[in-house]
Protein backbone atom coordinates (compact mmCIF):
# COMPACT_ATOMS: atom_id res chain seq x y z
CA UNK A 1 0.00 0.00 0.00
CA UNK A 2 1.14 3.53 -0.69
CA UNK A 3 2.78 5.37 2.20
CA UNK A 4 0.34 8.24 1.59
CA UNK A 5 -3.24 7.00 1.52
CA UNK A 6 -6.88 7.92 1.88
CA UNK A 7 -9.62 6.19 3.81
CA UNK A 8 -13.39 6.57 3.81
CA UNK A 9 -13.57 4.76 7.16
CA UNK A 10 -12.00 5.32 10.60
CA UNK A 11 -8.20 5.12 10.66
CA UNK A 12 -6.70 2.17 12.54
CA UNK A 13 -3.84 3.84 14.41
CA UNK A 14 -2.49 0.63 15.92
CA UNK A 15 -2.18 -0.92 12.46
CA UNK A 16 -0.57 2.22 11.00
CA UNK A 17 1.89 2.43 13.87
CA UNK A 18 2.79 -1.25 13.45
CA UNK A 19 3.84 -0.56 9.86
CA UNK A 20 6.63 1.69 11.18
CA UNK A 21 8.16 -0.91 13.47
CA UNK A 22 11.87 -1.44 12.78
CA UNK A 23 14.61 -2.90 15.02
CA UNK A 24 16.94 -0.11 13.83
CA UNK A 25 14.57 2.59 15.10
CA UNK A 26 14.62 3.95 18.63
CA UNK A 27 12.25 6.86 18.07
CA UNK A 28 8.67 7.10 16.88
CA UNK A 29 6.66 10.31 16.55
CA UNK A 30 3.09 10.71 15.37
CA UNK A 31 0.68 13.56 14.79
CA UNK A 32 -3.09 13.23 14.90
CA UNK A 33 -5.35 15.93 13.48
CA UNK A 34 -8.85 15.83 15.01
CA UNK A 35 -12.09 17.43 13.96
CA UNK A 36 -12.59 20.54 16.14
CA UNK A 37 -15.97 21.99 17.14
CA UNK A 38 -15.10 25.56 16.16
CA UNK A 39 -13.19 27.58 13.59
CA UNK A 40 -12.74 31.33 13.26
CA UNK A 41 -15.62 32.15 15.57
CA UNK A 42 -18.07 29.65 14.08
CA UNK A 43 -19.42 26.59 15.88
CA UNK A 44 -18.74 23.57 13.67
CA UNK A 45 -21.24 20.69 13.55
CA UNK A 46 -19.35 18.35 11.21
CA UNK A 47 -16.79 18.33 8.40
CA UNK A 48 -16.62 17.00 4.89
CA UNK A 49 -13.27 16.19 3.23
CA UNK A 50 -12.80 15.80 -0.50
CA UNK A 51 -9.59 14.99 -2.40
CA UNK A 52 -8.28 14.85 -5.94
CA UNK A 53 -6.88 11.47 -5.02
CA UNK A 54 -4.66 10.68 -8.01
CA UNK A 55 -2.65 13.89 -7.63
CA UNK A 56 -2.97 13.95 -3.83
CA UNK A 57 -1.32 10.55 -3.47
CA UNK A 58 1.42 11.59 -5.88
CA UNK A 59 2.14 14.85 -4.03
CA UNK A 60 1.79 13.13 -0.64
CA UNK A 61 4.35 10.49 -1.63
CA UNK A 62 6.72 13.27 -2.71
CA UNK A 63 6.38 14.92 0.71
CA UNK A 64 7.07 11.63 2.52
CA UNK A 65 10.13 11.01 0.32
CA UNK A 66 11.39 14.54 1.07
CA UNK A 67 10.98 13.90 4.79
CA UNK A 68 12.92 10.63 4.61
CA UNK A 69 15.70 12.30 2.66
CA UNK A 70 15.93 15.60 4.58
CA UNK A 71 15.74 14.17 8.07
CA UNK A 72 17.14 10.71 7.46
CA UNK A 73 14.14 8.96 9.01
CA UNK A 74 13.62 5.27 8.28
CA UNK A 75 9.86 5.20 7.68
CA UNK A 76 7.13 7.77 7.17
CA UNK A 77 3.40 7.29 6.65
CA UNK A 78 0.40 9.55 6.29
CA UNK A 79 -3.28 8.59 6.21
CA UNK A 80 -6.09 11.08 5.56
CA UNK A 81 -9.83 10.67 5.81
CA UNK A 82 -12.27 11.66 3.08
CA UNK A 83 -16.05 11.93 3.39
CA UNK A 84 -18.14 13.10 6.35
CA UNK A 85 -16.48 13.36 9.76
CA UNK A 86 -17.92 14.13 13.18
CA UNK A 87 -16.43 16.28 15.94
CA UNK A 88 -13.55 14.49 17.65
CA UNK A 89 -12.84 12.09 14.80
CA UNK A 90 -9.30 11.51 13.58
CA UNK A 91 -8.98 13.32 10.23
CA UNK A 92 -5.29 12.87 9.50
CA UNK A 93 -2.50 10.75 10.95
CA UNK A 94 1.24 11.13 10.35
CA UNK A 95 3.75 8.68 11.76
CA UNK A 96 7.53 8.50 11.50
CA UNK A 97 10.13 6.11 12.87
CA UNK A 98 13.83 6.89 13.03
CA UNK A 99 17.03 5.94 14.81
CA UNK A 100 16.61 8.91 17.18
CA UNK A 101 13.77 11.13 18.38
CA UNK A 102 14.95 14.46 17.04
CA UNK A 103 14.65 13.56 13.37
CA UNK A 104 11.35 11.77 14.06
CA UNK A 105 9.79 14.90 15.60
CA UNK A 106 11.12 17.18 12.86
CA UNK A 107 10.04 14.92 10.01
CA UNK A 108 6.58 14.55 11.50
CA UNK A 109 6.17 18.33 11.73
CA UNK A 110 7.48 18.80 8.19
CA UNK A 111 5.04 16.27 6.76
CA UNK A 112 1.87 17.67 8.33
CA UNK A 113 2.84 21.26 7.41
CA UNK A 114 3.55 20.36 3.78
CA UNK A 115 0.43 18.22 3.47
CA UNK A 116 -1.72 21.14 4.59
CA UNK A 117 -0.16 23.46 2.01
CA UNK A 118 0.43 21.25 -1.02
CA UNK A 119 -1.90 18.28 -1.21
CA UNK A 120 -5.21 18.77 -3.08
CA UNK A 121 -7.58 18.05 -0.20
CA UNK A 122 -10.51 20.30 0.65
CA UNK A 123 -12.48 20.71 3.85
CA UNK A 124 -16.05 21.91 4.05
CA UNK A 125 -17.28 23.04 7.43
CA UNK A 126 -20.94 22.64 8.31
CA UNK A 127 -21.85 25.06 11.08
CA UNK A 128 -24.32 24.83 13.95
CA UNK A 129 -25.96 27.93 12.41
CA UNK A 130 -26.91 25.86 9.36
CA UNK A 131 -24.42 27.68 7.15
CA UNK A 132 -21.44 25.97 5.54
CA UNK A 133 -18.22 26.89 3.79
CA UNK A 134 -15.10 25.53 2.09
CA UNK A 135 -12.10 26.43 4.24
CA UNK A 136 -9.70 28.90 2.53
CA UNK A 137 -12.09 29.27 -0.42
CA UNK A 138 -14.94 31.47 0.72
CA UNK A 139 -12.89 34.42 1.97
CA UNK A 140 -10.62 34.58 -1.02
CA UNK A 141 -13.55 34.39 -3.41
CA UNK A 142 -14.09 37.64 -5.26
CA UNK A 143 -17.67 38.84 -4.70
CA UNK A 144 -17.52 40.73 -7.98
CA UNK A 145 -15.19 41.56 -10.83
CA UNK A 146 -14.30 44.83 -9.08
CA UNK A 147 -12.50 42.89 -6.35
CA UNK A 148 -9.48 42.34 -8.58
CA UNK A 149 -7.01 43.71 -6.04
CA UNK A 150 -7.62 40.75 -3.75
CA UNK A 151 -4.98 38.28 -4.81
CA UNK A 152 -3.39 35.41 -2.91
CA UNK A 153 0.20 34.70 -3.88
CA UNK A 154 1.69 31.21 -3.63
CA UNK B 1 7.92 31.80 -18.56
CA UNK B 2 7.45 35.05 -20.49
CA UNK B 3 4.05 35.62 -22.06
CA UNK B 4 4.33 34.90 -25.76
CA UNK B 5 2.23 36.13 -28.65
CA UNK B 6 -0.52 33.71 -29.63
CA UNK B 7 0.33 34.31 -33.28
CA UNK B 8 3.29 32.00 -32.86
CA UNK B 9 1.55 29.15 -31.12
CA UNK B 10 1.43 25.88 -33.02
CA UNK B 11 -1.72 25.39 -35.07
CA UNK B 12 -2.69 22.32 -33.07
CA UNK B 13 -2.85 24.29 -29.84
CA UNK B 14 -5.39 26.83 -31.05
CA UNK B 15 -7.70 24.64 -33.14
CA UNK B 16 -10.77 23.18 -31.35
CA UNK B 17 -9.99 20.09 -29.31
CA UNK B 18 -11.87 17.70 -27.06
CA UNK B 19 -10.90 17.79 -23.38
CA UNK B 20 -12.26 16.70 -20.05
CA UNK B 21 -12.47 18.95 -17.01
CA UNK B 22 -12.95 17.66 -13.47
CA UNK B 23 -14.27 19.83 -10.67
CA UNK B 24 -13.63 19.56 -6.96
CA UNK B 25 -14.93 21.22 -3.82
CA UNK B 26 -16.27 24.77 -4.33
CA UNK B 27 -15.78 24.59 -8.11
CA UNK B 28 -17.72 21.30 -8.23
CA UNK B 29 -20.62 22.90 -6.41
CA UNK B 30 -20.57 26.04 -8.55
CA UNK B 31 -20.30 24.07 -11.82
CA UNK B 32 -23.00 21.67 -10.61
CA UNK B 33 -21.00 18.68 -11.86
CA UNK B 34 -17.93 16.58 -11.13
CA UNK B 35 -16.72 16.25 -14.68
CA UNK B 36 -17.51 17.22 -18.23
CA UNK B 37 -16.26 16.61 -21.72
CA UNK B 38 -16.04 19.70 -23.88
CA UNK B 39 -14.62 21.05 -27.08
CA UNK B 40 -12.64 24.24 -26.79
CA UNK B 41 -10.34 26.50 -28.74
CA UNK B 42 -8.65 27.70 -25.55
CA UNK B 43 -4.89 27.43 -26.16
CA UNK B 44 -3.98 27.18 -22.46
CA UNK B 45 -5.69 26.57 -19.09
CA UNK B 46 -5.89 30.35 -18.60
CA UNK B 47 -8.29 30.85 -21.51
CA UNK B 48 -10.13 27.64 -20.63
CA UNK B 49 -10.82 28.88 -17.10
CA UNK B 50 -12.03 32.22 -18.44
CA UNK B 51 -14.36 30.33 -20.81
CA UNK B 52 -15.76 28.22 -17.95
CA UNK B 53 -16.03 31.19 -15.61
CA UNK B 54 -18.29 32.85 -18.20
CA UNK B 55 -20.57 29.81 -18.08
CA UNK B 56 -20.60 29.04 -14.34
CA UNK B 57 -20.88 31.33 -11.29
CA UNK B 58 -17.26 30.78 -10.24
CA UNK B 59 -16.11 33.08 -7.43
CA UNK B 60 -12.47 31.96 -7.34
CA UNK B 61 -10.05 33.97 -9.42
CA UNK B 62 -7.13 32.32 -11.28
CA UNK B 63 -4.72 33.92 -8.79
CA UNK B 64 -5.88 31.57 -6.02
CA UNK B 65 -6.14 28.43 -8.18
CA UNK B 66 -3.58 25.94 -9.39
CA UNK B 67 -3.85 23.81 -12.51
CA UNK B 68 -3.37 20.09 -13.04
CA UNK B 69 -3.12 18.45 -16.45
CA UNK B 70 -3.33 14.68 -16.78
CA UNK B 71 -2.90 14.09 -13.05
CA UNK B 72 0.13 16.31 -12.51
CA UNK B 73 0.56 19.97 -11.58
CA UNK B 74 0.83 22.17 -14.66
CA UNK B 75 1.21 25.80 -15.58
CA UNK B 76 -1.46 28.27 -16.65
CA UNK B 77 0.55 28.75 -19.84
CA UNK B 78 0.96 25.05 -20.72
CA UNK B 79 -0.46 24.44 -24.23
CA UNK B 80 -3.58 22.25 -24.09
CA UNK B 81 -3.78 19.18 -26.31
CA UNK B 82 -6.69 17.00 -27.42
CA UNK B 83 -7.57 14.41 -24.79
CA UNK B 84 -6.10 16.35 -21.86
CA UNK B 85 -7.76 15.97 -18.47
CA UNK B 86 -7.72 19.37 -16.78
CA UNK B 87 -8.40 20.16 -13.13
CA UNK B 88 -8.53 23.62 -11.57
CA UNK B 89 -7.42 23.28 -7.95
CA UNK B 90 -9.04 25.56 -5.37
CA UNK B 91 -7.04 26.63 -2.28
CA UNK B 92 -6.34 23.42 -0.37
CA UNK B 93 -7.22 22.73 3.28
CA UNK B 94 -6.10 19.26 4.26
CA UNK B 95 -5.25 18.21 7.80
Amino acid sequence: MAAFRFSRTALDVAALRAELADPACGGYAAFEGWVRDHNEGERVRHLEYEAFQALAVREGERILAEARQRFGVAHALCAHRVGDLSIGELAVWVGVSAAHRDEAFRACRYIIDEVKHRVPIWKKEHYVSGDSGWVNCERCAAPGAEDGAHAHGR
Amino acid sequence: MAPSATCCAAESTISPKALTVQYYALLREQAGRREEALTTSAPTPRELYAELAARYPFTLTPEVLRVAINGEFGEWSTPLAAGDAVVFIPPVAGG
